[in-house]
């Protein structure tokens, strides 16, 4: 299918939301809290994917808050939906700040962690796209969660800049996403959403897979080091999520912002000071 | 159309949760919902496995910041100091649970307190010779006898040293529960809502159904039960030994109407377990103390149900056994004698066997006797309360550090899955020897006799039941 996006100046609002994709979530927005619904694949999905955010978080601190283990950490869930990861990641203590450009979905969101005066602190939700918090939250945060969202923004190169804009040097970002490979047509096309029904028909454009090298290659030019890149698999008859060598299909990246002197970490940082060299990961687009 | 039957078959293969979500008219409405407390895990029943519940949770690592409460209908007992004589509730205490109370501090005070270890278990039949005895091959503690109070007392001191984090409600009846729907919805809160007898409200985001055999949460939530009243009581008595013994043995015989167990308390006192027919249970606490003690004694040495032909073929069998595998026949110790009964001892409790078909559904899961409910033949009843609450804990802790809904049902099915399994046929063996062990028929005694002889010459089948009790 040949697409049009509208590509708009950098600072207006919308130039990384893509209006049909916008439709396609309108229907489904008071449906994301049924766990056996159409949303159970992205809810099974937080068997792994907070496991690895937290774990990943948990490795590169070593502050330790039992029963709280990501508190005092300021997350940004960019495309977060009904709210399925942001609540989880409130749980454990961080602080988030959902956003989503549906106002159905934040309505959803906010309306669901009413009922738990924990959540209700920790998370706030608002309708907006990545650009239009961009002026008002540079280097805000210290982690960014873009999960089965880029692969329905209009411009990625644009939204990973905006991501860059809005983290804090050294933070991290995780993206999980889908390949685009035949793999991925049979299984995430053709399988998942035309025969069993796992996503909701017509959620997902083959077109707009993207593929790992891809990811990496934006996430590198725009001052990002990739850290780490796990295939991810759906079992339809478990319901269930586990990792896997291969990415053709689904996959998960942890990616770091790089400091001022091209440094991802304090450690790093500390021996390029020492040495007067620059660090090998320094990317080439600081 | 294809994308709706698509649907339709999908969440067919991805559904296990279908029936379970239950469709509750009664929710309430936020308003009235939002002045209640919330709590992050509510236990009803603070008898041992409740409160052993809360305790578990409690110290959890991943339980810091998480309010937890208790409910207990009783009120609050104070276990300052043991009383001199002996409880006559005392409870077999596997390895496995010693574990577990151990895992939050509770063992090292019944260490303190008192407990009597055994080593070996000699089971053996009234209409023959047969016998079986159940030992570890490195002679180490098969279980520990403990009376219930002990427990108790350590767990009642667990739970106030983590006063913070679980709240204990005495004298707290629950007398409704509302149940939140299926689906989420805008105005119905989400939780469980529990009302108490003082009219005090909470809500909580998972209940655990603690209170026993007549549990209130099971039936409260509708979850049917399977169950059956023998006819038979237990007749509890604490005694006292002709002569001390050094002995670590816990016996038990089996009598047409019943088996009889003696547990040792300490060298000269024993804990006694008596099931028989409800008459024959009236009249052992109706009569006299030395007539009663008489009985006990009988039960344990008379061969009055022994017939020459079960013996003959009984002896037959051993001798075989004994060419094809020269030890497989073990010695028979001498079950102690009886001097007398602790007056105001005697007690008696009506036995029935129950199997709750669901241990959870969501917002609500059953630990404990509210679960199953087992004959007291097998030793078993509190341990499998153990075993529950050390699977529980384990999966509500991973829940808890992936931050996960506590109360929902993808994790208390796994816990489910792994109790029924495990429980279910420990339950069902233990109706199985029950009843056949409830009869004098030949062809039934010569089976179970030969088994008996058969199972404790044959070493592997020997230790697995050993490992299955352990549980």
């Amino acid at each position: 299918l040949f697409r049009l996006t509208v590509k708009r100046v950098f600072s207006t609002s919308h130039s990384s939301v893509d209006s049909e994709e916008m439709k396609k979530f309108q229907r489904l927005a008071h449906k994301w809290w049924d766990e056996e619904g159409e949303y159970s694949a992205l809810h099974s999905m937080n068997d792994i994917r907070v496991p690895f955010i937290r774990d990943t978080l948990l490795s590169m601190t070593s502050d330790c808050h039992l029963g709280s283990p990501l508190s005092g950490v300021k997350i940004l869930d960019v495309g977060c939906g009904g709210g399925l990861l942001s609540e989880p990641l409130g749980r454990l203590g961080a602080s988030v700040t959902g956003i989503d450009p549906l106002e159905d979905n934040i309505r959803t969101a906010d309306q669901h962690k009413s009922f738990d005066p924990v959540l209700a602190k920790r998370i706030q939700y608002k309708s907006s796209s990545l650009e239009e918090i961009v002026e008002e939250s540079m280097e805000t945060f210290d982690v960014i969660v873009a999960s089965e969202v880029v692969e329905h923004v209009a411009d990625l190169e644009m939204f990973i800049k905006c991501c860059s804009q809005v983290l804090k040097p050294e933070g991290s970002l995780f993206i999980t996403t889908i390949n685009k490979t035949q793999l991925s047509y049979v299984l995430g096309i053709v399988v998942a959403e035309k025969i069993m029904g796992i996503v909701p028909d017509g959620t997902h454009e083959w077109e707009k897979f993207v593929p790992p090298e891809e990811l990496e290659r934006l996430l590198e030019s725009n001052g990002f080091s990739v850290k780490a890149v796990n295939g991810m698999l759906y079992n339809p008859l478990s319901g269930s999520w586990s990792w896997m060598e291969s990415t053709s299909v689904n996959y998960a990246v942890h990616a770091v912002k790089l400091g001022p002197q091209g440094q991802s970490s304090p450690t790093e940082a500390l021996s390029e000071m020492e040495s007067g060299q620059p660090s090998a990961t320094a990317g080439p687009g600081m | 159309t294809s994308a709706a039957m698509a649907g339709a078959c999908g969440r067919g293969l991805l559904a296990p949760l279908g029936g379970r979500l239950r469709a509750g008219p009664r929710a309430p409405l936020r308003s009235v919902a939002a002045a209640a407390p919330l709590y992050d895990v509510v236990v009803s029943g603070g008898g041992m496995v409740g409160s052993a519940m809360a305790a578990a949770l409690g110290y959890d690592i991943h339980f810091r910041g998480k309010k937890i409460a208790l409910l207990e209908a009783g009120p609050r007992k104070e276990y300052d100091h043991m009383p001199r004589s002996y409880s006559n509730r005392v409870s077999s205490i596997s390895p496995g649970s010693a574990t577990l109370l151990s895992s939050f501090g509770a063992w090292d005070h019944v260490c303190s307190l008192r407990l009597k270890p055994f080593r070996r278990m000699q089971v053996w039949d009234a209409c023959s010779e047969a016998m079986i005895v159940f030992e570890k091959d490195d002679l180490d503690d098969m279980g520990y006898i403990v009376e219930n109070d002990v427990i108790m007392s350590a767990l009642t001191k667990q739970l106030d040293a983590v006063a913070d984090r679980v709240e204990v409600f005495y004298g707290s009846r629950a007398v409704g529960y509302t149940w939140p729907l299926p689906s989420p919805s805008c105005d119905t809160s989400p939780w469980v809502q529990i009302e108490l007898a003082d009219g005090r409200k909470l809500q909580t985001k998972l209940l655990v159904g603690a209170d026993g055999h007549n549990s209130v949460v099971r039936k409260e939530a509708e979850i049917k039960n399977i169950e059956h009243r023998y006819d038979q009581s237990a007749v509890v008595a604490t005694l006292h030994l002709s002569e001390a013994t050094d002995n670590n043995v816990a016996w038990q015989r089996f009598l047409p109407t019943g088996p009889i167990a003696l547990f040792l308390l300490s060298d000269t006192a024993s804990s006694l377990v008596w099931s028989t027919s409800h008459e024959h249970a009236s009249e052992l606490l109706a009569m006299d103390e030395e007539s009663f003690v008489d009985s006990v004694n009988s039960a344990f040495w008379s061969n009055i149900n022994h017939s020459d032909f079960i013996d003959t073929a009984g002896a037959m069998f051993r001798s075989a056994i004994s060419l094809l595998k020269p030890s497989g026949t073990a010695v028979r110790q001498l079950p102690p004698s009886v001097a007398k009964v602790d007056p105001e001892s005697r007690a008696m409790f009506p036995l029935g066997m129950g199997h709750a078909t669901e241990y959870v559904q969501h917002r609500v899961a059953l630990i404990g006797d509210a679960a199953h409910r087992v004959h007291p033949l097998a030793g078993q009843g509190v341990n499998l309360g153990f075993g529950d609450i050390a699977c529980l804990a384990h999966h509500l802790s991973a829940a808890a550090f992936n931050g996960s809904d506590l109360g929902s049902l993808k994790h208390l099915l796994k816990f489910e899955t792994e109790r029924q399994r495990h429980n279910v046929s420990l339950i069902a063996a233990t109706d199985v020897l029950k009843r056949l062990y409830s009869t004098r028929l030949a062809p039934l005694v010569l089976l179970r006799t030969w088994g008996l002889q058969a199972t404790n010459a044959l070493p592997p089948v020997k230790v697995r039941i050993l490992l299955y009790r352990e549980g």
